[in-house]
């Protein structure tokens, strides 16, 4: 077969510029922050150079590269993309930089450790999206979790210990259970075709085959895993936690990549390797979902923590992802993928915002500010434009998915009653509720503390670089979203072809 | 010119952009107010000569599409960034471009000095482009672009003076309910947008409408369309129950009133419902829930507007008011008439704000009428449009405001029966009444104000230029719909104008009574006595003897606190919907749901294993003697099994 | 020749194993824990002896030399441990050492 290394290339760029970090001294704070833009920066290109060179005319996966890895167990290093990881890989590298730049000043502690674990995540989340092979899978999926752990854990704020044993124990007993189920798989493999194996194409032709009572254990086990970390209702109570706990940085990236991974999990392994069950199981796990949508939304309402009211606002969008990928129309799962990456862009930038006025004042709770519209206009605006995208105001990117969602959810087969559609669209109203409320009590009204008047300074260049490109791509995608669906369509078209063909009987 | 429609979209934009960028740097006021006036005055340019092109077009040519881009496309799903340019679309890019530019010029006066006048502007022109979407989109989506677009701009409005208070609480607060009741509206619409789409497998105006005119679709699921798209027209149109954010809406500068919340975006579910009028037609039932939703809201307004003593209150009560009269004329099948209503009474409304404006901001910012009074000799030129608005609301015959109301009652009567004309005209009578007493205790009679800190003056003549200019319009606008019972053979212009966009709808609709012309006249003629005797009635008390209405308000003291605490509607939404939702949200579902039962149990687990495990610790104890006893033990235990067992 | 049954040997060396158990296990002393510790082994080199008188093969004699220099050894090693100990804590009373713990 022919082998394509970029993937390998943009894998190893963040791991081998990880382990460079370790030889520069302590105090170079300097040349250790721009080393790790630097290498974020050049995966990021290397990620555009896989999107220029993307085919989006076939369905199949690309840019694969294959290595025999453990021969005995038939297991091999093997990477690839279709339209739906290409789209989160891009996600993955865009973020990372940006992260990089927000944290500038407001990460001083240890910064040669922190530019580690940062590129060692993003190592980590990139091989979760480029996997083929289930226990390379399973590998990067575990290791991204070490460095997420030191990041809430040494660079949080009070209660990190808490937040951050409580974030790694949550995602670990999901994933032990996961291990088992990828064992149980691989070896039901070999009794099958008579060849252990851990390839997913390969396994996408066993897994539909597996008797019913079986895979619906099967899928359970998987389907766990990610949804604590998507997280769906009600396995989410660790996302506060971690979120509110998180530098700015870990929270950008917990949000904006962390849980595209659960979701991005149940559409590229659920879906397709236990197409029956997921079927039996969509209308419960749908109801969840809408649980998690206006749970989300009423309790990020109530919220006294900026920071806090943002992480239960990702249950909320989070949900839509998940009803729209059971929904198992094209539209809802378009909209799904394409939610995945608006919610990584407005409530990315939304954690910024909040970050950027945190490293100013060191406080997060809602009832401290008040008309700093005033004293930061232009900190309003941003504020402003990024909720509304959050919001799913026409025109920018929360509306196209949110509405695809809906819209392939009212005419879902599987679901079949348009009942999920209308609880669900409730969201949409409790969205503005919450944002524009938290938006009016922090930013309008006359200014409430003297204080502020003397800590708040308004955007410097440096956030505007940061804040700018997220900006244009929530424009773009409200206006222009053709550039990012036609991407993923064929490839959500093959997933849902996938699901048909092996149920069709539970159609008729 | 057609094909350049977008242009009046886009060019909004660019001001918007322009202003927004750039403003706050130039500082200018000239410079700002005439980028943001001119763009929508050369978008009005387009558009009238859009209409000239249109007009003199075949009938049959007369709805053209114009494509910019592919927006959405998705499996089944291909929406299009589209302007529809037809009769109906142009009439209404008229009104809002038009009455638009007017507004924007009347603001260079009204806004300036303040320190936000960039920012007012850059607004307005986002409103405009929102608003021309919301009328030109060739699809739902689009419309649905401009209908968020629009509540947005509201919402940014209203909260303009995001520092002050308002009444009980403050602007931001009124702004905030604003959005979130018109996102309860757009909730339905959306609902009503699947479930077209469900249905017709398309969201384009004209495949939709095409299938709805010939599909074998069940009345109930036409039903079920009409009427979530109705909650979304009750929303954005604050018809029953959903009116509530209107009032509050007057929180925001008054030139916003008089484009947003009387002349442009409250008609924006008019239009919709008659946009989609064959949708609704063919839900016979939910066409009397809007007649009647409509009537009421019109009745319900009319009383509270009665005793309101902020002018800008009794204005907005009486836009509820006259937005139900257009709901209730589209709700018995007279679309055109509603639309023409919607044209008349952005002439005579937003003159009415405008006017309003221009006395508030000749007495510093005084809104209360108890103290005004006699201003007719400080500002001639504001009193005397003033006035012109208010003989056309009332429909004084001759002015636009008969010709439109009067059409509505007879439809009323026509279609729905003595019981909807006969509220029809309660209402009109009502209406006349407050706003003669608004006209009396504004202009008339004695001078209630401080005269040592208030010095009225007449406005400048960039605030009071549009306003003559829309007094011509509220005089002449009603004479291009002339009724068919005075035109004769040629019959009603704008609606023959129309005509052609309904004429499905219209096939459709079976129940049309036919009534003599001898009966409308002589309900014409009833309806106009009825309103003059309560203008008399009205003047007298309130100019000469204001001790009546004391009389009055003491004799019937609750039914006046009732009025006079709008239903105390406010009140028991607050008390029945917002407070449990978020005592509910608080208590129950975070710091009991989340954070005694989800995190309880997870923690719950982690202690058990914890305190699980202290238990085992405990054998541990560090003593090897210890451990010596247990293996010695461990070991008898093992022979004792072995030698049991052999 | 009447030979003393090997049953009284291995009675011997039970009773002594089991004196030196218990003393291991209830003496707080660990110089007392030490000598029965030496007592357990002796009892085990009384056994061993015994069976190889008892069986002809010098085998178990090889080993109770063996078993003489380890407890030799041990003996050293273990008194170095318990002086080591009294120095830091000034007891060798043994229940008062806790130490294998973390």
């Amino acid at each position: 077969m022919e082998q394509n290394l970029l993937l390998t290339y943009l894998l190893f760029t963040p791991i081998v510029g990880s382990v460079l970090v370790l030889f520069f001294k302590k105090e170079q704070i300097k040349i250790v922050r721009w080393f790790g833009l630097f290498i974020s920066l050049v995966a990021f290109i290397i990620s555009l150079l896989v999107y220029f060179n993307f085919d989006s005319t076939k369905s199949e996966f690309q840019f694969i590269h294959q290595v025999i890895w453990i021969s005995s167990l038939n297991v091999s290093y093997n990477v690839g993309v279709d339209g739906i990881s290409l789209l989160l890989v891009l996600l993955t590298t865009f973020l990372t930089p940006l992260t990089f730049l927000s944290t500038w000043n407001s990460i001083e502690k240890n910064i040669k450790m922190f530019t580690f674990s940062m590129l060692f995540l993003e190592a980590g989340m990139l091989g979760v999206f480029i996997s083929l092979d289930i226990f390379l899978f399973y590998i990067f999926w575990e290791a991204m979790l070490i460095p997420m752990y030191f990041i809430i854990g040494i660079w949080g704020g009070e209660k990190r210990i808490y937040a951050s044993i409580k974030f790694f124990i949550y995602t670990m007993v999901g994933s032990l259970l996961m291990l088992v189920a990828i064992i149980w798989l691989a070896v039901y493999a070999s009794d099958i075709t008579g060849k252990f194996t851990t390839n997913l194409l390969e396994l996408y032709k066993v897994g539909p085959t597996i008797p019913h009572q079986i895979q619906e254990w099967m899928f359970g086990a998987f389907f766990l895993s990610f949804a604590i970390k998507v997280p769906l209702f009600p396995l989410h109570t660790w996302l506060p936690d971690a979120h509110v706990e998180a530098p700015t940085a870990g929270s950008v990236i917990l949000a904006g990549v962390l849980l595209k991974m659960g979701t991005y999990g149940i559409l590229r392994y659920c879906l397709p390797l236990f197409p029956q069950s997921a079927i039996n199981f969509a209308p419960l796990i749908s109801v969840l979902a809408i649980i998690g949508i206006i749970y989300g939304a009423l309790v990020s309402m109530v919220q006294t923590d900026m920071k806090k009211l943002v992480a239960y606002s990702s249950v909320s969008h989070l949900g839509f992802v998940v009803l729209g990928t059971f929904a198992m129309t094209v539209e809802a799962v378009q909209g799904a993928v394409i939610q995945m990456i608006n919610h990584g862009l407005s409530t990315g930038a939304l954690f910024l915002l909040v970050g950027m006025i945190y490293e100013r004042t060191h406080r997060r709770d809602i009832a401290y500010y008040g008309g700093i519209a005033r004293i930061v206009p232009l900190y309003s605006v941003a504020l402003m434009i990024a909720s509304l995208s959050s919001v799913g105001l026409p025109g920018l990117n929360g509306f196209i998915g949110e509405f695809l969602i809906l819209l392939g959810t009212f005419k879902s087969p599987v679901l079949n009653s348009w009942w999920y559609t209308a609880f669900a669209a409730t969201g949409v109203i409790f969205a503005a509720v919450y944002l524009l409320w938290m938006y009016q009590r922090v930013v309008f009204g006359e200014v409430k503390n003297p204080e502020l008047q003397k800590q708040l300074t308004d955007l410097t260049t440096r956030e505007y670089i940061v804040l700018i490109p997220i900006f244009i791509f929530i424009v773009w995608i409200g206006i222009y979203p053709g550039t990012f669906l036609d991407l993923t369509d064929l490839s959500t078209k093959s997933i849902l072809q996938q699901v048909s063909t092996f149920t069709f009987d539970l159609f008729k | 010119m057609i094909n350049l429609i977008y242009l009046t979209v886009l060019l909004p934009l660019i001001g918007f952009l322009f202003n927004g960028l750039f403003g706050s740097k130039i500082k200018n006021e000239k410079v700002i107010g005439i980028i943001g006036s001119s763009t929508v005055g050369i978008a009005f340019l387009v558009t009238l000569l859009a209409f000239l092109e249109t007009l003199n077009l075949p009938v049959e040519n007369r709805s053209n599409t114009v494509e910019l881009f592919t927006w959405l496309n998705v499996a089944g799903l291909n929406i299009k960034f589209a302007y529809l340019v037809d009769q109906l679309s142009l009439t209404m890019s008229l009104i809002v471009t038009g009455v638009g530019f007017l507004i924007h010029v009347y603001s260079i006066g009204y806004m300036h000095g303040d320190k936000g006048f960039w920012r007012f502007f850059s607004y307005l022109n986002l409103f405009i482009f929102a608003m021309m979407n919301l009328v030109l989109g060739d699809n739902f989506v689009v419309l649905f672009l401009g209908w968020e677009g629009v509540g947005l701009c509201s919402y940014l409005l209203i909260g303009f003076w995001y520092d002050r208070k308002f009444e009980k609480g403050t602007v931001p607060e009124a702004a905030k309910k604003a959005f979130v009741v018109n996102r309860i509206g757009d909730f339905g619409f959306l609902l009503g947008m699947f479930l077209i789409y469900y249905t017709f497998d398309s969201l384009n105006f004209s495949e939709v409408f095409n299938k709805a005119a010939s599909f074998p679709v069940s009345e109930a699921t036409f039903g079920m369309i009409a009427i979530f798209l109705f909650i979304g027209a009750t929303g954005k149109s604050a018809q029953i129950p959903l009116f509530v954010w209107l009032p509050d809406a007057m929180a925001g500068p008054t030139p916003v009133s008089a484009l947003i919340h009387a002349a442009t975006m409250v008609t924006a579910g008019v239009y919709m419902v008659s946009r989609a009028a064959i949708i609704f037609v063919s839900a016979p039932t939910v066409m009397m829930v809007v007649a009647v939703i409509g009537l009421l809201t019109a009745l319900m307004a009319a009383t509270i507007g009665l005793v309101q003593n902020d002018i800008k209150k009794v204005l907005a009560y009486s836009t509820v008011s006259q937005l139900g009269y257009m709901f209730l004329a589209a709700g018995v099948g007279a679309f055109s008439a509603s639309i023409f209503h919607v044209m008349t009474h952005a002439f005579f409304k937003a003159l009415l704000f405008l006017g309003a404006g221009s006395v508030i901001h000749g007495m510093h910012n005084e809104q209360n009428i108890q103290r005004y009074g006699g201003l007719k000799k400080y500002m001639p030129r504001t009193y005397a449009t003033f006035f012109v608005a208010t003989l056309a609301i009332t429909g004084i015959p001759g002015l636009s405001g008969f010709f439109s109301k009067d059409e509505i009652l007879w439809y009323s009567y026509a279609n729905g029966g003595f019981i909807f004309w006969f509220i029809g005209v309660l209402t009109a009578m009502m209406t006349a009444f407050y706003m003669f007493r608004l006209l009396s205790l504004t202009f008339y009679g004695k001078e209630r104000f401080d005269h040592h800190h208030v010095h009225p003056h007449e406005s400048s003549s960039v605030m009071t230029v549009p306003l003559i200019i829309l007094a011509v319009l509220s005089v002449i606008g009603g004479y291009i719909g002339i009724p068919e019972v005075f035109s004769g053979e040629h019959g009603n212009q704008f609606h023959n104008w129309l005509e052609p966009v309904y004429a499905p709808a219209i096939a459709k609709l079976k129940t049309f009574g036919s009534h003599t012309h001898l009966e409308e006249i002589l309900l014409m003629v009833v309806s106009v006595a009825l309103a003059l005797s309560a203008i008399h009635f009205a003047i007298k008390v309130y100019t000469k003897k204001p001790s009546i209405a004391e009389n009055i308000a003491g004799r019937f003291k609750s039914i006046y606190n009732l009025l006079l605490n709008k239903y105390f509607v406010d009140e028991i939404y607050e008390a029945a919907i917002i407070q449990p939702i978020q005592k509910g949200s608080e208590k129950v579902l975070w710091k009991f749901t989340d954070n005694i039962i989800i995190d309880g149990a997870v923690n719950g687990v982690a202690k058990l294993i914890d305190t699980g495990s202290g238990f085992i610790r405990k054998i541990q104890n560090g003593v090897a003697q210890f451990y010596a006893l247990i293996m010695m033990v461990g070991i008898a235990v093992v022979l004792l099994w072995v030698i049991l067992t052999l | 020749m009447s030979s003393i049954p090997i049953e009284y040997f291995l009675i011997l060396s039970a009773f002594m194993f089991v004196v030196g158990v218990a003393g291991v296990l209830i003496r707080r002393n660990a110089i007392v824990v030490f000598m029965c510790i030496e007592l357990m082994l002796n009892s085990a080199n009384l056994s061993l002896v015994a069976f190889s008188s008892y069986l002809g093969n010098p085998i178990g004699q090889i080993f109770v030399f063996f078993v003489m220099t380890v407890a030799a050894a041990e003996a050293a090693v273990g008194l170095a441990i318990i002086i080591a100990v009294f120095r830091n804590k000034l007891t060798v009373n043994i229940d008062e050492i806790n130490i294998f713990k973390w």
